[in-house]
Parts: C-alpha cells; sequence; structure tokens
C-alpha cells in the first residue's frame, strides 16, 4: 500500500468529431472538473497534461498548453506521453507528486482531435520507429492487429462473430444512456453483422472510431479532502503503470514480431494480465471484490480479452462471461457502463482519464442510469503502444 | 528500409535475424545494437536466417486502403491484402508478413504451414522494393 490520493472533481467535454483543436476541448473538461471539485484555477499546485500532438516543434504538448489557457498561474507542470496510456500515466504522475507532498492539488487533463479514419505515424522517413515501419512494409493498420486478435480468440476458444457482436449491442446500449458519448443509438446484433468488414473478422461496428473530446480529474491528498469538507471521496488506491516481461510473446501494436522465446521461458502471466495484476497487488484488492470495469474495447474481440486479463473470468472463457450477462447492466461485474470505447471513439490522450472519470461518477452513485447499484471498488485498463500498459482502481 | 531483413532468391529466401552469442536469444528484425533479454549481460549478436516454414498463429486483411507510408496508387482500386501472423517452431518467434497476392482469408485456418517467399513490395521505376510474403504449402494442422 503506498497511500491514496482523493479524487475531488471530474470532468469531460463531450465525444464527437466537432472540429475544434484540443485546448478547447481540454480547457472546458478542466474547468467541469474543477467546477465539480468546488475548487478555483488558482487552487491548482501542479497540472498534468497527456501529450497530443501539435504541428510546431516539438510538437507533444499537453500540460503548459492547457495551462496557459486557463491563465498562467504560476504552477508547477508536467506532460506525459504513453499512447494511449498517456491518460493513466498522467494519473501517476499527479498521483506521485501528491504521494511525496510537493502538490497538495493536481489538475490532470487529456484531449484530443483526432484525425480523421485510420491513425497513421508522423511523416518522413522513419526507419527506426517500428510504428512507421508496419504501415510502410505492411500496411499493418490497427483494425488489423484487432483482426488478428479476433481470429485467434476464434480458433482457440470457440468465440463466434455473433459474441463480438454482442459486446456492441451491450455497449451502445450504455452509450445511449450516456450525455459525454459520442454515439448514443443502440445498435443491434443484425446492424453489426450488415456493416462491412474492415480487417476479416472485425467488421465496422465492432471497432471504435476516431474522436475528439477531452476528459480531467482533480485530485487532491487525503488531508486536502478532509480540509475541504470531503469526508468519504472517492479515492485513487493504485495506479499500475507496467511494461512488458521479456519475451512478450503476444503480437503487440505496433510490432512486427513478437519477442522470441527460445532462450527464455514466458512467465505465466501476458502483458494485458500483468497491467491488471500490478494494479490488485498495489490496492490490495483482487477482481473478486470489484464492482464495475471500464477496459480499452478498441474492438469488441479485445473486451473479452480483457475480462480474461482482469480475472474476471478463466482463460477462454470470456465469451462465457458475456453470453451469461455478468458483464452487462445489473449482471455480477459490469464492464464498460460509460458505453466504453464502442461509444465513445479513441480521443488517445483523453480516454484513459475519462474511464477514471466513469469510475468516479460511479462510486458517488451519480451515474444516472448508467449506475451500478452499490459500487465500491472500480478498476479501469488499457494499454498503449511501444509497451506501455496502465490500470487505475479506485474506491469509496 | 529493411537493410538486412532477408536474403536470397526463390527456394532460398529466408528471413534474417540475430541471435545473441551469450544467451542464444532470437531477434526480428534484426537487433544488432544490444540483447535484449534483461537476464544477459550481452554478448554479440550474429546475423542468422530464420526457418523458413511456420504455422499460422492468426491471420486477418486488409479491406481499406491502409494510409501512408504504405505505398498505393490512388488511381487503382484497392485491392484487399492478406495479413499472416506465424509461429516459427524452432525460433518460438512470431512474425507478421503479408500473404502472396491471390491468398484470402478465406483460404487459411490457424495452424496451418506456411513458407516464406520473396515478394514486391512496390515498384517506382527505378527501384524495386522487395519483401517477404507468406506462401500456404497446402498441409494443414
Amino acid at each position: 500500500m503506498t497511500g491514496e490520493v482523493a479524487v475531488l472533481g471530474a470532468g469531460m467535454h463531450p465525444w464527437g468529431k466537432w472540429g475544434r483543436g484540443f485546448v478547447e476541448y481540454g480547457v472546458t473538461a478542466a474547468r467541469a472538473a474543477l467546477a465539480d471539485a468546488g475548487l478555483e484555477w488558482r487552487d491548482v499546485g501542479s497540472i498534468v497534461g497527456a501529450d497530443t500532438v501539435r504541428g510546431g516543434y516539438p510538437g507533444y504538448v499537453a500540460g503548459a498548453t492547457f495551462a496557459k489557457a486557463l491563465g498562467w498561474q504560476g504552477a508547477r507542470v508536467a506532460s506525459v506521453y504513453a499512447a494511449c496510456a498517456s491518460g493513466a500515466q498522467a494519473v501517476a504522475a499527479a498521483r506521485a507528486q501528491i504521494l511525496a507532498g510537493l502538490a497538495d492539488v493536481v489538475l490532470v487533463v487529456g484531449a484530443d482531435a483526432a484525425p480523421k479514419g485510420f491513425f497513421r505515424p508522423a511523416g518522413g522517413d522513419r526507419p527506426d520507429d517500428p510504428d512507421w515501419l508496419r504501415f510502410r512494409v505492411l500496411g499493418a493498420t490497427n483494425p488489423t492487429y484487432f483482426g488478428l486478435y479476433a481470429r485467434r480468440r476464434m480458433a482457440v476458444h470457440g468465440d463466434t462473430s455473433e459474441d463480438f457482436a454482442q459486446v456492441k449491442v451491450k455497449n451502445s446500449a450504455m452509450g445511449a444512456l450516456n450525455p459525454n458519448a459520442r454515439y448514443r443509438k443502440r445498435v443491434t446484433a443484425d446492424e453489426v453483422a450488415a456493416s462491412a468488414v474492415v480487417a476479416d473478422p472485425l467488421r465496422l461496428l465492432d471497432i471504435c472510431a476516431t474522436s475528439d473530446g477531452g476528459a480531467a480529474l482533480v485530485l487532491s491528498s487525503m488531508e486536502f479532502a478532509r480540509r475541504r469538507g470531503a469526508t468519504a471521496p472517492v479515492r485513487i488506491r493504485a495506479v499500475s503503470t507496467v511494461t512488458p516481461t521479456y519475451p512478450n510473446t503476444v503480437l503487440d501494436l505496433p510490432d512486427i514480431a513478437t519477442d522470441s522465446a527460445a532462450a527464455v521461458e514466458p512467465t505465466e502471466r501476458t502483458f494485458r494480465a500483468s497491467i491488471a495484476h500490478a494494479a490488485y497487488q498495489e490496492a490490495g484488492i483482487g477482481p473478486e471484490d470489484l464492482s464495475l470495469a471500464e477496459v480499452y474495447d478498441l474492438s469488441t474481440a479485445l473486451e473479452l480479452q480483457w475480462y480474461e486479463d482482469l480475472g474476471l473470468c478463466g482463460e477462454g472463457e470470456g465469451a462465457k462471461l458475456l453470453r451469461e450477462g455478468a458483464t452487462a447492466a445489473g449482471g455480477r461485474i459490469p464492464v464498460n457502463m460509460s458505453g466504453g470505447l464502442a461509444s465513445f471513439g479513441e480521443a488517445v490522450p483523453a480516454q484513459a482519464i475519462a474511464q477514471v472519470c466513469e469510475l468516479t461518477w460511479q462510486l458517488r452513485g451519480d451515474a444516472g442510469q448508467r449506475q451500478v447499484e452499490h459500487a465500491r471498488v472500480g478498476i479501469t485498463a488499457n494499454q498503449g503502444l511501444f509497451g506501455h500498459g496502465s490500470a487505475v482502481m479506485a474506491v469509496r | 528500409m529493411v537493410t538486412g531483413w532477408f536474403t536470397g532468391d526463390g527456394d532460398d529466401f529466408t528471413l534474417l535475424g540475430t541471435r545473441c552469442s551469450v544467451c542464444a536469444s532470437v531477434f526480428f528484425p534484426r537487433e544488432d545494437a544490444h540483447c535484449r533479454n534483461p537476464g544477459c549481460a550481452g554478448g554479440e549478436l550474429a546475423e542468422i536466417p530464420l526457418s523458413r516454414r511456420g504455422r499460422v498463429w492468426s491471420y486477418t486483411d486488409s479491406r481499406y486502403r491502409p494510409p501512408s507510408p504504405y505505398v498505393t496508387d490512388p488511381e487503382l482500386p484497392w485491392e484487399p491484402c492478406t495479413l499472416i501472423a506465424v509461429e516459427l517452431a524452432a525460433e518460438r518467434i512470431v512474425v507478421l508478413g503479408q500473404a502472396v497476392p491471390g491468398v484470402t482469408v478465406a483460404d487459411l485456418t490457424v495452424g496451418a504451414e506456411v513458407e516464406v517467399v520473396p515478394g514486391v513490395l512496390h515498384e517506382d521505376g527505378e527501384t524495386v522494393f522487395t519483401t517477404w510474403r507468406w506462401r500456404p504449402t497446402g498441409v494443414t494442422a
């Protein structure tokens, strides 16, 4: 146990394709989180931003950009890049500052204005970048990796396209209830089946879109929270930010090959499972204690994989858990009550923060029609390119 | 672009990796700087040919035109290409590659045997960019 920090505020800019700049989304989310916390921007001792790309050198910006837009007030600043795990690493940096006594109150912000269509690497000839190489040599987009994982599950575990579609059906039903979600229409299995194949066996409605959006959190020390009269705030109890263990034997984005297991036996846990395991270890909480989970459903099939990696069921039993209704609203362990990426789309630096926003609202009992009854413990899980993995555990 | 990733022609075409002289870890794409095994103090990284045949770990296809830096002719309609992740038993590694033209997902199953062959990534009038492709051998699991 390394100590807890309080979540005093959570806020978002709704997801969508709004055609505006990421700064606007981030500032809107930040102001919403500050208002939710009952604090002024001047009360914030530190701001941590999850990076996004801006045209100028060096291009990757966040913390100071949001600080300037909110009005320079001399706060400590940091920016973090960890691809899809950027938001969780921003939370980790903020938490570390609070626990180290460097700041009482930290504002965490992530926002992005996503490009249209496939994500692609930055320009130029960059053969030392594995992300550039997989596009240049193989034309391997993100959905092709999702397709590989999905097909592998079908071959090894007997999952079906209908199982995958049911993940979309479930998540879209939740997204329909979420005012911050981009897609707010319930989707049927027939609609998934009728959508175009993108990367066999996955169809358009199996794969998450790219979106604009922003999310922010106000974190503080427990002592500060008490002084402000927040006697039982949502608390962050663990933040896992682990790397894989050599040899990483599951083909991961954006790699062209796995590590070889010729010289060293793989560990029992895959990378994704180790992400959750680290959070459980740190929190002293196991999967049996969870009230809900928010996972990175980049594809419908990948959500089933997370069930197993989070220990919600045994290996190969993800589809069974779904079919039983355990992960739907009212089930034993609801997953992606926010609607997930299926309903939000990806605004990369914001999404992991948005997951913690959802946990916060759920644990407070403020999630409206999406509310999980008696929610006490929640976990988020995500994975970023280049070996970044993160999970956050929050409790009430 | 991928200097030293493969060599040879026809039946002699092979992918090239490297192997650590101390711990025998294998790397593809080749690792020439440092052995990445955290338990290895690091040795010489020698070039080795990889197995020419392996088993399909998984497969998919790309029904939409990939963005640059993948090179395609925007004047031509996009022909879906198939991607195969192949498990090489001796090296205990999975290597992703495109299937030879004409092979679709309908021709593949997990566990089926494939072999590596040379292929043309694209040509621009001056240069032919060679790459590796996976081709089913007809042997199934």
